[in-house]
C-alpha cells in the first residue's frame, strides 16, 4: 500500500500546516496571501486524509479529501470576489481597513 | 527505495516552496511558488497511491484555483510595499505559535496510534483488482452520491455569488430592452408617396415628432388593448 512510511507523510503534512498558520500571521495585511496560506493549510489537510487512505486500505479518505477540494476551490473563488469587489471600493487590500466596514 | 527517495525529493521542495509562498516578496511570486508546491504534493499523492486525486488536484488547483490567484494578483493595482510594512513586527509572534502548533501535533504524532481493529472497522476497503479511478467512482456514485451532488450545489453557488458579486452594469453598454419592444405601439405610418418623385422633390419623410401626442396615443393603444373591440 504505503512504501513510504506513515509519520513521513504526517510530518510534511504538520510542517505544511504550521507553514500555513505561520503565513497567515506573517502577512497580516495582504489579504491574497493570506488566502494562499488557507489552501496551503487545506492542502495539508488533504495530504493527511490521503495517507491515512494509503495506510489503512479505505477509501473514504480520498473521497473526503475530494470534498474538500471542492470546498477550497469555491472558498477561493468568492474570497476573491470579495477581495476584489472590496479593492474597488476602497483602492486597498489591507486587512485592517476591512474593520471600518461595520455598521 | 526509490519511492522513498522520490518522497524525500519531493517533500522537500514541497516544504520549500511552501515557505516561499509565505514569505515571497512579491505575490506574483508567491502565487507561482503556490503552483510548485500543488505540483508536488500531486507527486506526494501520487506516491501513496491515490492518482486520481492527484490528477484532480493538478487540474483544479493549478489549472482553476492558481490561475485565479494569479489573475487577481495581477488585475489589482496594489501597493505591495505598504503591506508589507509589519513584517518583522508579526513575525515573532507568528513563530511563537507556529512553533506551540507544531510542538502538539509532535507529540500527538508520538502518542498516536492505529486501533487494532482498524482492519474491520473500515467503511470502504480498497479493491486490489481495480483502478484507484474506477473504485473512487464505485463508491462516490452510489454511496456518496448526494454528498456529490452537495458539492456540485456548493460550486454552482459560489459560481453564480462570484459573478454577482463582481458584475458591474456598464452604462454605455447597448442591451435590448424587452419592455420598450413589447409595450411599443403597434400603428404603423404609412405614407403614399408619388411614384418616381425623389427625395429632394418630396422633402425628406420623417417619422412624426412625439409631442404630446405620444400620451394620447398611449392611452387609445392601452384602452384598444384592453377591450379587444
Amino acid at each position: 500500500m504505503l512504501e513510504v512510511g506513515l509519520g513521513h507523510y504526517l510530518t510534511v503534512s504538520a510542517i505544511l500546516f504550521v507553514l500555513g498558520i505561520f503565513g497567515i500571521f506573517l502577512n497580516r495585511k495582504n489579504i491574497i496571501v493570506i488566502l494562499m496560506s488557507v489552501e496551503l493549510i487545506l492542502l495539508s489537510v488533504n495530504l493527511n486524509l490521503v495517507a491515512f487512505s494509503a495506510r489503512l486500505g479505505d477509501l473514504t479518505g480520498q473521497i473526503f479529501a475530494m470534498f474538500i477540494l471542492t470546498v477550497a476551490a469555491a472558498e477561493a473563488a468568492i474570497g476573491l470576489a470579495v477581495v476584489v469587489i472590496y479593492f474597488r471600493n476602497t483602492g486597498s487590500i489591507e486587512v485592517e481597513d476591512v474593520s471600518t466596514l461595520k455598521g | 527505495m526509490i519511492a522513498g527517495l522520490a518522497f524525500y525529493a519531493f517533500a522537500a521542495v514541497l516544504i520549500a516552496s511552501a515557505v516561499m509562498v509565505v514569505t515571497s516578496r512579491n505575490p506574483v511570486h508567491s502565487v507561482l511558488y503556490l503552483i510548485l508546491a500543488f505540483f508536488n504534493a500531486a507527486a506526494l499523492f501520487l506516491i501513496a497511491g491515490a492518482e486520481f486525486l492527484a490528477m484532480i488536484l493538478v487540474i483544479v488547483y493549478v489549472g482553476a484555483v492558481a490561475v485565479l490567484f494569479l489573475f487577481v494578483v495581477m488585475m489589482l493595482d496594489i501597493d505591495f510595499v505598504r503591506l508589507r510594512q509589519g513584517f518583522q513586527r508579526y513575525a515573532p509572534i507568528g513563530a511563537v505559535i507556529g512553533g506551540i502548533l507544531f510542538l502538539e501535533l509532535v507529540f500527538v504524532l508520538g502518542a498516536w496510534q492505529s486501533s487494532g481493529q482498524a482492519e474491520s472497522l473500515r467503511l470502504n476497503a480498497t479493491p486490489t483488482d481495480v483502478q484507484n479511478t474506477v473504485a473512487i467512482g464505485r463508491v462516490l456514485y452510489t454511496d456518496y452520491v448526494f454528498l456529490f451532488q452537495g458539492a456540485g450545489l456548493i460550486l454552482l453557488v459560489s459560481m453564480i455569488g462570484a459573478i454577482v458579486l463582481t458584475h458591474r452594469d456598464r452604462v454605455r453598454s447597448r442591451h435590448q430592452n424587452i419592455e420598450a419592444q413589447v409595450t411599443r405601439r403597434t400603428q404603423l405610418d404609412m405614407a403614399r408617396v408619388p411614384v418616381g418623385a425623389s427625395i429632394g422633390e418630396l422633402g425628406i419623410l420623417r417619422p412624426p415628432v412625439p409631442e404630446e401626442k405620444p400620451k394620447v396615443i398611449a392611452h387609445d393603444d392601452h384602452g384598444h388593448g384592453g377591450g379587444h373591440h
